[in-house]
Formats: structure tokens, sequence, C-alpha cells
């Protein structure tokens, strides 16, 4: 028997439908991975599985027997838990008291009001040490890394008996050897019979950790295969529709003049004696574990943080950038890794967003040229096939990867001659993917020079000419296209 | 999944503010017949006219993720700044005017200044401002009544144009003038963007301190236009008045909707928030509601109103 049958559900946001007469069914101890585009509905469809939004219709059955009425607490202790991408915890608490937060009565088997912390910490400890976590109970939450709180997050799951634990792109901010730790817990979990429901866009993860694979597109159920039955292509094919060619498309970009150089950049505690430059039409990949420092080189360029010494030439000038509108006067964009934090403006709507840091060419007096203002920013929605009902929709309804295209749509309309990509492609789908990497080869063909930060090696092999690779905020290696191999970079990249 | 009614509810609750306007304006009308006079109507909008500007400018503020708690006291400072100038037969009233505003402009920068540099919670600071311009408004009147103000100066809150009291054709333009401002110019799409996410605004290139700069000064520009209409309506500079205005600024606010913890807020709602408020008041009077029960159920009111709309807005 299945731990969890789901049929014909459907969900519609104004008339359109986010979920058409979708189906699910979920042994105990797969780990059944859910694919499909941006939009395709893969997360709607796990929050109306939690109980975070209604369903118009469909049936939900879990062992058997069917889930009605039931709000996001009672379903969590029938047996599904939902790691969410932003995770929602109390910084100000310890681990332990956020694994517990809301059963401290439960756990210490007290009436009264009182706490005992003590026995929260016991239990905490038993089940972090039975995960083979070494995370201190008694740490604040706040100091924890994303990885880190993710453990916590199963930790939750677990001690709540736990039998559908659904992750939702867990693997879209950690770093490689996090992501191996995440699967032997899943394994581990796999092996007491809890059933996984796990999406990502990442392809080889998906085929090293899921038995199943079920795809969505457009909100429809497309089927359900085992995961040996499928190669990449094949799931490409079933996820998007139609035969993507190579990812990376062939090109011989003619460079030009020198755009951005940096010499002897450094900054205390983050990096030191970078030194690099980008020509026109140039694409120059930034390699490096998580915590080497790349981010904080493209922030201290930017504006955003100010390095502590060093300099920057723009066209053969040294500039001095006070903050991020000294950038963008440069000529200088930056598409943040933090897409949430730094990306867009959660109560706005697209068109809204994407016009945000370009307002000043429709201006009109102190006034807003609306009409201006709309044509460009339909036609970037359109380049990019941003999906959406319309530039009038709240940008945070749509999905992750449509967001993403969101925040390089803004960036891109304030007319950049050089830009910084930090992980331009993090949690959006093979095709918008594909769709990326023609678009960063069409800006470099343009004449814009590009510096892209990444974690996906193919990706950084793939578009890049040259290649620096840091390790602990020093520049290991700057390779050349030619010379330049998975194996190579990553010894740099752990020198 | 839900039941219909609460469904109902919600689609019905986006407009809460506004049918609770609707209603409660509809049960007067049939309960006080004095309510939907021409000129009860006109008592209202002049009476509403002082806390909706002051309103107006706390909503700039509030959408920006900051609040102003010194409008009380920047009425009574402006108040008697224009005052002092506005002896019959001394300057022409076009003087104590732009001394007022400007007194409220500096007062506005202050707060802009030491907030965006402080880094201080804007509600400190503001809290400082307020007893500062309170103590400045004694000093500078001497702790008295500055009275004696000339007749074209007592026009502007005791007028009437076309049989309409001027305080209301200043009220609505500078309603007009503020949702222009916040509507249709970069600055205003600027004020969302900064309360609705500051560091993403800052990264899109935004210069997130001359958007509070800009903010706190409007502000303190209004209230001052709020002062200057108070002064001329008592014929007197009151360095006690205003005690608490900010309060019922703050109030109508976010009855509109304006969400104090920044990104969204609407001028035409904060106008509504501020004619409830006055409506409400207005029809306790004409109900011989004694002023001690008048607190009770104007509290009731405005909670009720507001849970009435954010029950609209929860998806
Ligand atoms: N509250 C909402 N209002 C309107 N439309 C919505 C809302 N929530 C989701 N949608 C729409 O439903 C569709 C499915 O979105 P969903 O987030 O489930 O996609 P997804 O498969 O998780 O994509 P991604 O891989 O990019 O995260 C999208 O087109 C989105 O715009
Ligand atoms: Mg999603």
């Amino acid at each position: 028997m299945p731990i969890l049958q789901v049929s014909n559900l459907t969900k519609s946001y104004s008339g359109i439908k986010a979920l058409d007469n979708v189906q699910l069914t979920l042994k105990s101890g797969e780990v059944h991975a859910l694919m499909g585009e941006n939009g395709a509905g893969k997360s709607t469809f796990m929050k109306i599985l939690i109980g975070l939004i209604p369903a118009d219709s469909g049936e939900i059955i879990l062992e058997g027997k069917k889930l009605t009425g039931s709000r996001v607490n009672d379903i969590q202790r029938k047996g599904i838990s939902m790691i969410h991408q932003e995770i929602m915890s109390i910084p100000e608490l310890t681990v332990a008291q956020n694994i517990f937060l809301g059963r401290e009565k439960e756990i210490t088997g007290s009436q009264t009001g009182w706490l005992n912390d003590g026995k929260i910490r016991q239990r905490a400890t038993a089940l972090l040490e039975e995960m083979g976590v070494t995370i201190s109970p008694d740490i604040k939450m706040k100091y924890l890394s994303v990885a880190q709180m993710q453990m916590v997050e199963i930790a939750k799951a677990i001690s709540n008996n736990a039998k559908v634990i659904i992750m939702d792109e867990p693997t879209s901010a950690i770093s490689d050897k996090e992501v191996a730790m995440l699967f032997n817990i899943i394994r581990n979990l796999k092996a007491k019979g809890v059933a996984i429901i796990y999406i990502s866009h990442k392809m080889d993860e998906i085929f090293k950790i899921s038995d199943t694979i079920t795809v969505l597109r457009d909100g429809k159920y497309i089927g359900t295969k085992g995961a040996s039955e499928l190669d990449e292509r094949e799931l490409i094919h079933m996820m998007v529709g139609r035969e993507i060619g190579s990812m990376f498309p062939e090109s011989n970009i003619e460079k030009g003049r020198e755009i951005l150089s940096v010499k002897n950049l450094g900054k205390r505690n983050s990096f030191a004696e970078i030194n690099f430059s980008v020509r026109a039409g140039e694409i120059l990949g930034i390699a490096g574990l998580m915590g080497a420092g790349r981010t904080e080189i493209a922030r201290a360029i930017y504006g955003l943080d100010k390095p502590d010494n060093g300099s920057i030439y723009l066209d053969g000038e040294e500039i001095s950038i006070q903050s991020p509108d000294d950038a963008i006067k440069y000529g200088i964009g930056y598409v943040s890794e933090d897409r949430k934090g730094l990306g867009f403006i959660p109560q706005m709507s697209v068109q809204g967003n994407l016009s945000l840091g370009s307002l000043s060419k429709h201006k009109k007096g102190i006034f807003i040229n609306a009409n201006s203002e709309e044509s460009v920013t339909a036609e970037m929605a359109g380049n990019l096939r941003i999906k959406s009902s319309g530039l009038a929709q709240k940008v945070t309804t749509l999905s992750g990867g449509n967001q993403q295209k969101v925040v390089i749509g803004k960036v891109l309309l304030s007319s950049p001659k050089v830009i910084f990509l930090d992980e331009p492609t993090r949690g959006v789908d093979v095709g918008a993917k594909f769709e990326i990497y023609k678009l960063i080869h069409q800006l470099a063909a343009e004449g814009m020079g590009i510096i892209m930060i990444s974690s996906e090696l193919p990706e950084i092999l793939g578009l890049s000419d040259r290649i620096m690779v840091l390790s602990k905020g020093k520049q290991t290696a700057m390779l050349s296209r030619e010379v330049a191999t998975q194996e190579l970079i990553m010894k740099f990249a752990v020198e | 999944m839900e039941n219909n009614l609460q469904v109902r509810f919600r689609s019905f609750g986006q407009y809460g503010i506004y049918l609770a306007f609707l209603i409660i304006c509809l049960v007067l009308a049939f309960s006080t017949p004095r309510f939907f006079t021409v000129s009860n109507l006109l008592t209202i909008g002049n009476q509403v006219s002082i806390n909706a500007l002051l309103a107006f400018g706390v909503t700039f503020v509030i959408i920006t993720g900051g609040i102003d708690l010194s409008l009380g006291s920047m009425v009574a400072v402006t108040g008697v700044v224009a005052a002092t100038f506005a002896h019959p037969d001394t300057y022409p009233v076009i003087v104590p005017i732009v001394i007022g505003l400007g007194a409220g402009l500096g007062i506005g920068a202050f707060n802009g200044f030491v907030v965006t540099k402080s880094k201080v919670p804007p509600f400190i600071v503001t809290l400082g401002t307020m007893t500062i311009g309170r103590g400045l408004a004694l000093i500078l009147s001497k702790g008295r009544p500055v009275s004696n103000l000339s007749d074209s100066f007592n026009f502007i809150g005791g007028g009437n144009v076309l049989g309409i009291p001027f305080p209301i054709i200043i009220l609505i333009v500078a309603f007009i003038v503020c949702s222009i401002l916040l509507n249709k110019t970069i600055l205003g799409r600027y004020m969302y963007a900064v309360g609705g996410n500051e560091p993403a605004a800052r990264a899109s290139g935004i210069r997130v301190n001359n958007v509070k700069m800009w903010v706190y000064t409007i502000c303190g520009i209004l209230s001052a236009m709020g002062g200057i209409l108070l002064t001329s309506r008592i014929t007197t500079g009151q360095p006690n008045a205003g005690a608490g205005f900010e309060l019922d600024a703050i109030a109508a606010a976010i009855i509109g909707g304006t969400s104090t913890s920044g990104g969204t807020g609407t001028m035409t709602g904060t106008l509504i928030g501020a004619l409830l408020i006055g409506v409400i008041s207005n029809s306790l009077d004409l109900l011989n509601v004694t002023s001690y029960y008048q607190q009770v159920v104007m509290g009731v009111i405005i909670i009720g109103a507001v849970v009435l709309d954010s029950m609209g807005k929860k998806s």
C-alpha cells in the first residue's frame, strides 16, 4: 500500500491553473523526485500537501485515510513535514529549543507552564546524535549556516515522526560537502522507511539520490518513471516537451578592449591580493568553494562593502565606488545570489521590480513616464520569457526561477558595461538555464564584459573564457578555457 | 479547504476600510438626521483637515518603514513661529506662512538627518525631537500664547471660499499633490522600494538615505501646514497645542491600510482613515455621547476597522 496517494488535485489562481488534475503515488522508503520547469507547480503542490494553501479539488490519502480540512499543525502530526526553502526558525532560540518549539509540554510531560530546558536539551542531543550531525543543541539558531539550519529542520521533522518529508530545493544554497552529508541523512531516513519527496533543478543530484521521478509541466501531470529507466536527455524532454541540444552554445566572440580591471584588492577576513581584468565580450568565471570569498569580491567592487585596499579601473581610469548607485553609474551591474535579501522588493509587481534600477531612463521631470516604463519592461519580460499572468503580478507569487529572471532583467535594464552574475542559475530549471546561457553569450557578443560566479562546475567550464579559482580568499589560479578541467579547478579550490 | 463564507468574507474584506466607512456613514445618516446636511459635512471636513495633513505626511514616512512621533510638537513650534510674524500691520501674510513652513522643513530635515546618519531607530529619534520641539515652542513663546494675529492670517483657518471652508480647500489640494507624489514620481516609487526591502533597494542603486531625508522633510512641511492652520483657526500660537496629534495621524494612516512594517500604503486609504476618525467623533457629538465614553467608542471602532481590514489582506 502506498503511504501517500494524491489524485485529481487542481488549483487555480485567478482563473489560471497552477495545478491541473495532478496525481502522485508515494511508497514508504523511496526518494521520489518531483521535476518540472520553473512555474510547473511543484512548490504549489507541496504547499497544498502540508496544508499551507487549500486545493480547489482533489483527494489526498495518507496511509489509507483521507486528509480533509487540515491545518499545517495537524498534518505535521499526521506525519507530513516540509523542509522549507526559507527556513522558518527563531534566530534567538537555541537549536534544541527550536526543534521542540510548540511541543514543550509533550516533551517534558509537564502540565504546568514551567519550562524544562534540560529535558528538551537531552532529547535534542539524542536526536542529533542519531542523525550523525555534529551541531551543538545549545548554539543559537542565528549562528548556523544554511546547511546546518536544514539539518535542524530535518531533526524537527524526525522528532515529529514524519513518514513523509518534503524537501524543496534543499541543495540550492549549500556546499558540496554539505550536500554529501544531506544525502547520507536521506539514505538513513530511507532505511527507516521514511518517504522523501525531493525537488531540485540539479540533474546529477536527481539521478544520484532518487528512486522514482514524477514530472509536471505547466501544472499538468506528465508521468512517473523509475529513475533507472530514464537518462538525462529523456527526463529533460519530459520536462520541457521538446529537445534541447547542447546546453552551452558554441561561439567565438571577438574580444575587445579591457573594460574592468582590479589590482591588489583586499578586505580583511574575506580576501586578499585579488588581481583580474575582463575585456569586452569576455566571460570570466570565478570558481571556488562556498566561503572562498567569491561573493565578497563582487560586493566590494559593486560598493555594497568597502574593500580595505586595492584599486579598480574602468576603461583604464581608476574609479572610486562608494555605493551601488556609483557602480551603476559607471556601468557595473550585479545580480546577487541572495534573491530574497538583495534581489527584489516583495510588495512590488514584476514591472516595478524590473524597472527599479533604471527609472532615471523613464524620467519626465520628477515624474515617471509610465508608457516608456511599461514598454521597456514588457520587452525585457518577453526576452527572458518570464512566466507570469502579466506585468502587474506580484513578484513573490512567481515561481522561484521566474523571480530570478526578474532580478537579472532589472540589472540588464540599467545597461551595464560589465556585469557580475552571482550564481545566476540557482533554482532555475534546465530550459531556463539554457536560455540564460544563451543570454550570457548574447550579452558578451554585444560587447558586455561578464564575470560569472558559480558553484556549478559544468556551467563555469561551459561558458567561461578564463577561470579564476579562489581558495580561502586567495587567488590560486587563472586558467584558460583550453586547459581547465573539473579536476584542475577542484585542485586549486582546496589548495 | 476552507468554507465558502470565509472566502467570501475575504474578498469583501479587501475593501474593508472603505466598506466600514460607508456602513458607518449610512448608519449615522439614518440615526441622526443632522448628519447628512451640507453644513455638518463641511464641519467634519474642516475638523478633519489638520489631522489629515499630518496623516499624509506620516504616511510617506511609514511607507519607507519609519515612524515620526514629532508631528504634534512640530505643529506647536511652527504655529508659534508663524504667529510671531503674523501680528497685524507688520509683515504681509506670506511671511509667517513661509517662515512657518520653513520651520517645519527644518525640523523634518533634522529628523531625517539624524535617522540616516546615526542608525538610531526613528522611533527614538523622533521621540527626542518631540520633546525638543515642545521645549522650543515654550522657549520661543516664553510659555505664553502668541495672540493678536492679522485678519488675513486668520483667514487661512477660518475663511470661506464660495461657501467652502478654506481648510477643506487646502486639504483637497494637499491630497492631490501627495497622491501624485506617491504614485507618479520616481521618489514615490523609491519610498515603496525602501520600505519593502531596504537592502535590495540599495543594491538596485537607490540612495536610501536621500529617500529618507525627503520623507521626513516632507512630513515636517505637512506638519507645519497643520500648525499654521491650527494657529489661524484658534487665532493664537499655542505652545501647548498639538499634543497627541501624532497618534491620531498615525492611526489614520494605519486604519487606511498603511503597514507599519513598510512597503505598502496609499493616500486614499489615509484620507479615508482620517475621515473615519472625524466622522465618528462628529457623530458621537451629535448623539450627545459624553466625552469619556467617546474615547472608549472611538478606540473600539478603530480596532474593529483595522481587524476587518487585516482579515481582507490575509491570503
Ligand atoms: N499566490 C499566487 N497568485 C498567483 N499565482 C500564483 C500564486 N502562487 C503561485 N502562482 C503561480 O502558479 C504557478 C506555479 O508556481 P510554483 O511556485 O508552484 O512553481 P514551481 O514548479 O515550484 O517553480 P520553481 O521551480 O521555479 O520553484 C506559477 O506560474 C506561479 O506564478
Ligand atoms: Mg518552487
